[in-house]
């Protein structure tokens, strides 16, 4: 009994913790909903790229490793800054669903880009920080919790605490909140909505550099990673889109509940639901609480 | 103008003859190299009708949706299994029946969309495309227990005929097509594409002036499910001649998402457009790369520069052209036109002025 209440908990701690590697690509969607509405479908692209190029950096021209960190987050801020440009400004007035089909064509455009400067194989991207279980965890919880998933969690920590605390305090996050409000008004009264465009893009470049760091180091920097960050949507629909605690609660849900599923239930139809699990999850949630769990209620006027 | 028979009016019939008279005699008296009917008239056709699919859903009822490879997916397993256990149907009844055990897919899975729109019922349309692929790989029984995890499919027998050569394969894809397609512009036009669109315009809107939003949702997704389902089993029987599930995974509802969306939304010769150039492009490409640099590039990078190219266009036309280059042709025929008719009145005035 005693045996299988502890692995319980280590599948529910490992999906939790897996859980918060899907809440970091999340993260970046938020990012850029609460500041401009905008549904970034090119994120899960901006994960592979900014990471490709990051192992890229490392890899092909010997860079040491926070010199590359540092020259791929500018590459996403400079990403940011076409984006805003070439793709947003000129659909400033268009509606949501033009600018997410826009989005689109952009994670197609950052996919092409990234393979063809950096190429398709497989690379293995090497932080330091092995996805092993910690030996003191194992000896004195009994519990097998890879530093990986660990790290990953502490990162995710830190990464809400400082943009919460950066969209609560700061005067520029009261700006992007302000623009997320209404963007026409927080114009009018004279917040730089181009600045704000370019920060937020840029924060969600780096936010999905560390994503796509965390994903390269377990499953190795590759096109799947794109894949994987669709699932970042099911989190979305169920934490809400422009709710930071809420990509990380989603986040959690999201890693648990399919590892547990996987687990228990996946035996009996062949393994390997968690393919679907999440997105079925997403949809009971749409139908009961389309808003998500910390979403504002969605008003539409006719 | 007035509609001649059903919603067809008498431009549409001449349009219909034309396109007859080259799909029935020209192409195959011209083209007799069998690479263009195995990898581009073939494929062309199935997608296209995938992409009308597509089309009715995304472009006429406006709802998000990316799951086509999914119901191609379904239809054509449900063909394989409809030829193998109930032979008696033949191909053409085996063919209606799995577009509508793909339809009955796309009610259920079209059901998150009474309640989300935009980004939410994409992600609950994605459960379609995954849950499907996996169900039909995880249970044997949908592939009759073959372990290779590639069947081949049965070969196509119309009333006692083999269609098996190359040529007898683009006539059953383009004798289905131009049925379906035929349906589905009556289908636009008539009250079942206004109801559509103004669901499309503004649902709200459209409920409160007496539009069942319930029947007409679920009546768009079903319809352009039994679209892609058709196209499914015609992809893998005609075009495919094997039958994967990988062969239907994401990326191929992004590249008819693609093709909708480039060819030009809610409309029926933009399936057909948009599908013509995301085939065509990298048969393009790669011909320059070959003939131009002689193999200099690779092969990878041609890809990823048709990747990028497609990218690039999806946010120049959602920009400059939101409609796609069906609008595009819609345009330059208007402009000739304009053209056309003000150099007559030129000629005219200056007749009129050497008279006087």
């Amino acid at each position: 009994m005693v045996d299988e209440l502890l692995f319980f908990m280590e599948v529910l701690v490992g999906g939790l913790l897996a859980g918060t590697m899907y809440s970091l690509v999340a993260l970046g969607f938020v990012l850029i909903f609460k500041a401009s509405a905008t549904f970034n479908f090119s994120q899960g692209a901006m994960v592979f790229f900014s990471v490709l190029a990051f192992c890229g950096f490392m890899q092909d021209f010997n860079i040491p490793f926070v010199l590359a960190f540092i020259l791929a987050a500018l590459l996403m801020v400079v990403v940011g800054l076409c984006t805003e440009r070439l793709v947003l400004r000129p659909l400033m007035n268009a509606s949501e669903d033009t600018v997410l089909m826009a989005t689109i064509g952009l994670g197609y455009v950052l996919e092409g880009l990234a393979q063809a400067a950096w190429g398709v194989e497989v690379r293995r991207l090497d932080l330091g920080i092995g996805d092993f279980p910690v030996p003191w965890i194992a000896d004195n919880l009994k519990l097998f919790i890879s530093a990986l998933d660990i790290t990953a969690g502490l990162v995710a920590a830190i990464m809400i605490i400082g943009l919460f605390l950066l969209f609560k305090y700061t005067k520029i996050g009261l700006g992007l909140r302000a623009v997320a409000d209404d963007a026409g008004a927080a114009s009018s009264i004279g917040i730089p909505l181009k600045h704000i465009m370019l920060l937020v893009w840029s924060a969600a470049g780096v936010v999905a550099l560390v994503a796509g760091c965390m994903w390269g180091a377990r499953a190795g920097v590759q096109f799947a990673l794109v894949d994987l960050a669709l699932k970042a949507l099911p989190v979305l629909i169920i934490g809400g889109f422009s709710s930071i605690p809420g990509a990380i609660i989603g986040g959690l849900i999201i890693g648990a509940v399919e590892k547990v599923l996987e687990v228990y239930i996946g035996p009996f139809f062949g393994g390997a639901i968690e393919g679907w699990a999440p997105y079925v999850l997403a949809i009971f949630f749409l139908l009961y609480r389309p808003e998500g769990l910390f979403g504002e209620k969605i008003i539409r006027r006719v | 103008m007035k509609p001649v028979f059903m919603t067809y009016t008498k431009k549409d019939l001449i349009n219909l003859a034309v396109c007859m008279f080259l799909s029935v005699l020209i192409i195959p008296t011209f083209i007799t190299t069998e690479y263009w009917y195995t990898s581009i008239l073939i494929p062309w056709l199935c997608l296209a009708l995938a992409t009308i699919g597509q089309q009715i859903v995304m472009g006429y009822t406006g709802q998000l949706a990316l799951g086509a490879a999914g119901f191609m997916a379904a239809g054509a397993f449900a063909m394989f299994n409809l030829i193998l256990r109930v032979p008696d149907l033949g191909f053409v009844g085996s063919l209606i029946v799995s577009g509508l055990i793909a339809a009955a897919f796309g009610i259920l899975f079209g059901l998150p969309s009474l309640k989300v729109r935009g980004i939410y019922l994409m992600v609950a349309t994605l459960a379609s495309q995954f849950f499907i692929i996996w169900m039909i790989d995880k249970f044997g029984w949908f592939k009759n227990y073959d372990s290779s995890g590639i069947i081949t499919a049965q070969d196509i027998v119309i009333m006692g005929k083999p269609f098996t050569t190359p040529l007898a394969m683009y006539f059953v894809c383009l004798a289905v097509t131009t049925v379906l397609t035929l349906l589905a512009m009556n289908m636009a036009r008539g009250s079942t594409g206004r109801n559509w669109m103004a669901v499309r315009d503004m649902d709200i809107a459209a409920e409160s002036m007496g539009v069942s939003l319930l029947r007409t949702k679920v009546q768009a997704f079903a319809i352009s499910a039994f679209y892609c389902g058709v196209a499914g089993a015609l992809f893998a029987f005609c075009y495919l001649k094997s039958l994967e599930p990988v062969a239907f995974d994401i990326k191929l509802s992004f590249k008819i998402l693609f093709m909708c969306i480039l060819g030009g939304l809610g409309t029926i010769n933009g399936a057909f457009i948009g599908a013509a150039f995301i085939l065509l492009f990298p048969v393009l490409l790669n011909a320059i790369g070959n003939n131009v640099f002689h193999g200099a590039i690779d092969a990878t990078i041609i890809s990823s520069i048709e990747q990028v190219i497609f990218g690039g266009l999806m946010i120049i036309f959602m920009i400059y052209e939101p409609l796609g280059m069906a609008k595009l042709w819609e345009n330059l025929k208007v402009s000739l036109k304009s053209k056309l008719s003000s150099s007559g009145t030129k000629s005219l005035k200056s007749s009129a002025q050497k008279s006087e």
